[in-house]
């Protein structure tokens, strides 16, 4: 077993989840702290490589969600820094943090996942927006689910009901990225399922059932303590559950991802779990669900954190 | 059957009130601009590194030794007599005249706005504010369960026919007004100020309907081209609350603001006080006072106008510049704030997004109103970045008015998106 000592936390970051994910790193940092382990949190800018050149820690364990810390591109220079880090290799998070490439990755593996186009900005420029919306209405119907292709924290995402809602939705995810995933809705329960790999096998954790008031989960669905009701595991039957922890197990695996995931599925009335997105640096907040879902395996946080930096400690030597 | 989780065990416990505190992207917005990376346009912080630093710390240090056992201990609730008879003569460059005994010192004048909402306000009753108004104030208002009503403003500040016909029409609807809500000198956030002629207009409005008037001046002493305008208070201080601050003067960090009102209003006010805070710090309100006896702050004060007057010079320049046709704003004779409108179907709290990617940050025109309207303006703030970061700030945030125009060329004017009242900045935001 490698020695730890020295534990680097990374929050923040140039992104507009900045806020969640210091919340993330805070809450992480305070867990992992037990015994003589030094932790210490810090944000991602440029002393970043001065401090990990005069003074690497054992394992760094990045908590930035949205672009750079999920894209890929964190990673990439944690490995041009020569630390040990835990989770996913850049390659990885790439795949998995464009959301349409992950769609098309895990359907070719046999998951289900809702029919959607992908389309950047410069189409609505070059092909009329109302020709390209008409279309989208009427080759995927109502509602519809608009989302930044890449991106986490429900920002710049919306619920389409009718078709007037559609262009205020397409405007409001593009305030995130230029790159809009337009999905068919699916109704049924909203589940997210945490996978855990200490090593010795893929841990699928029990899923969380996510039921907001007034049934969408926006942001402040997410973020206000009492705004959401959570249900681990959720209120499905044994065999639903069982597609629902199978189907995240299989994200994991089909994407190349490392150490630690969580998946976001639509569980339909017949039990098929239906893959949104997968997450390569979940949320640790008061309010995520992954500790949720820790907690109901019996887990906490800091344990958990502490095999996982193990796990990446011992990847490097 | 698995039981549910809220996170929060008390959800159900909080008072009607508690309602509208929820999470807010808009603030999250915020935590990413206040990067150095990103030129922040939105806060409201006083740029407290222009002051004598060294000599404030070496006047603490002898504060604390020579008048420890007093600035270390409880205090009166009405606040320290020295630093309420300095109060009046700062108070006295706005031609108030005051006694210190009609003075109560509060925890920055937000408490002394809070306090005096807590002594009139019922739920349900009736606050006018102008249009748009201070976001804290609106906050302070909705945590009593006021119902805000808007009197909208021009160039030159409240409008004076629009404050008569909406008294005649809540007359008419058998509503009484508790109060009128001011900052009628360098308004946060329209940066307009009400010329004499209309605070005459306005005094004479509020006599025939016998309505109080709450002064609230924080910026009165921050002019540019003039001398201090006359406060309202002191043509009617037996109809007006005069709410000051030190927050822009000094510095926010001591926290000292006050109230001059009424006797009858100030004996209340002290009362509430105790019962809220028991006392103000005695360290903050001794080091307040010592910096009026002491120190030149009146020269302080002129350094403090060249310096954000060259701030919102620097704005101003780069707004004629750099914005697209259809964007109008105001141009502030003192104080922090540019509130710009911009081009019609263009919508402010959905643009700040894209704002915030292109590195610039400013506060949604949402904020500053109780009813969630104002996506068609942004508030300006000048008083934190330097000159240059400000031209380059306003340069970004024109790149952003461009896309958000050919976006809304392409796909139609939306509906404006509605605000809340977490659509501003914190406190400790540049």
């Amino acid at each position: 077993m490698t020695s730890i000592d020295r534990v680097l936390v990374l929050a923040g970051g140039l992104s507009h989840e900045r806020e969640v994910s210091q919340r993330s790193g805070r809450r992480l940092a305070d867990a992992l702290r037990v015994g003589e382990l030094e932790v210490e949190l810090r944000d991602v800018d440029a002393r970043l490589l001065p401090y990990l050149r005069a003074d690497p820690p054992d394992v760094v364990f990045p908590t930035l969600h949205g672009s750079m810390g999920e894209d890929g591109s964190l990673r990439d220079v944690l490995e041009l820094a020569g630390v040990p880090y835990v989770g996913s290799d850049p390659g990885a998070c790439r795949l998995a943090f464009d959301k349409p490439v992950a769609k098309t990755v895990v359907s070719r593996a046999g998951l289900s996942t809702p029919a959607s186009v992908t389309l950047p900005k410069s189409v609505f420029y070059d092909l009329g927006a109302p020709a390209v919306m008409d279309r989208i209405v009427e080759r995927l119907g109502l509602p519809l689910f608009i989302k930044p292709s890449r991106g986490g924290s429900a920002l710049g995402a919306s619920m389409v009901r009718t078709a007037e809602e559609l262009p205020p939705a397409v405007v409001g995810c593009f305030g995130y990225g230029d790159t809009a995933l337009i999905e068919r809705y699916v109704s049924g329960t909203e589940v997210t399922v945490g996978v855990i790999d200490r090593g010795a096998g893929l841990q699928t954790l029990p899923p969380v059932e996510i039921d907001p008031d007034g049934g969408v989960y926006d942001y402040a669905a997410r973020y206000t303590p009492g705004r959401t009701e959570f249900f681990a595991p959720a209120r499905l039957d044994p065999g639903a559950l069982r597609a629902a922890e199978e189907a995240a197990a299989v994200a994991h695996a089909t994407l190349g991802l490392r150490d630690m995931s969580r998946t976001d599925l639509i569980v339909d009335a017949d039990g098929v779990p239906h893959f949104l997105e997968v997450n390569v640096a979940p949320g640790l907040t008061d309010t995520s669900t992954l500790p949720l879902a820790l907690a109901a395996a019996g887990e906490d946080l800091g344990g958990v954190g502490r095999d996982l930096l193990s796990v990446a400690a011992t990847r490097f030597t | 059957m698995t039981e549910g989780s809220r996170i929060d065990p008390h959800v159900d416990r909080y008072a009607a009130r508690a309602r509208g505190m929820v999470a807010s992207e808009t603030r999250a917005m915020f935590a990413f601009a206040s990067r150095p990376e990103v030129v922040s346009l939105a806060g409201g912080m006083p740029y407290v590194s222009a002051l004598p630093l060294e000599s404030l710390g070496a006047m603490m240090a002898e504060l604390v030794a020579t008048r420890g056992p007093s600035a270390l201990q409880y205090g009166s609730a009405q606040g320290d007599e020295r630093l309420r008879e300095r109060i009046c003569e700062v108070m006295a460059l706005e031609q108030v005249t005051a006694r210190a005994d009609d003075i109560v010192v509060t925890v920055g004048s937000q408490q002394a706005l809070d306090l005096v909402t807590r002594l009139f306000v019922d739920p349900g009753d009736v606050v006018l504010a102008e249009a748009p108004s201070y976001a804290t104030a609106l906050s302070t208002f909705a945590a009593h369960q006021a119902e805000v009503v808007h009197v909208p403003m021009d160039d030159e500040g409240l409008v004076p026919e629009a404050l008569r016909a909406t008294l005649a029409r809540l007359s008419a609807d058998g509503r009484r007004v508790k109060f009128l809500y001011t900052v009628p000198t360098f308004q946060n956030p329209g940066g307009v100020t009400l010329p004499p002629a209309r605070r005459a207009e306005l005094l004479d409005i509020c006599a025939e309907a016998d309505l109080l008037v709450l002064e609230d001046n924080p910026y009165g002493l921050i002019g540019f081209d003039s001398e201090p305008m006359r406060a309202l208070h002191a043509d009617a201080p037996d109809r007006v609350i005069y709410l000051g601050s030190f927050s822009k003067t000094l510095a926010p960090g001591f926290r000292v603001g006050w109230a001059l009102a009424p006797a009858g209003v100030r004996d209340k006010l002290v009362l509430a006080a105790e019962s809220a805070i028991l006392c103000h710090s005695s360290l903050t309100q001794l080091a307040v006072g010592r910096y009026l006896e002491t120190q030149p702050w009146r020269e302080q004060l002129k350094e403090f106008r060249v310096m954000y007057r060259d701030r919102r010079d620097a704005m101003l320049e780069a707004l004629d510049a750099h914005m697209p046709a259809g964007c109008r704003w105001t141009r502030p004779g003192g104080g922090f704030f540019v509130w710009l409108t911009l081009p019609e179907g263009l919508d402010s709290k959905a643009m700040l997004p894209r704002a915030v990617s292109e590195r610039v940050a400013y506060v949604p025109g949402t904020g500053f109103f109780a009813d969630g309207s104002g996506a068609a303006n942004i508030r300006l703030s000048y008083c934190f970045p330097e000159p240059d970061q400000i031209r380059e700030g306003v340069r970004r945030l024109s790149v952003a008015i461009e896309q958000e125009l050919e976006l809304r060329a392409t796909f139609g004017p939306g509906r404006p998106t509605p605000g809340s009242r977490s659509d501003v900045p914190g406190p400790g935001f540049s």
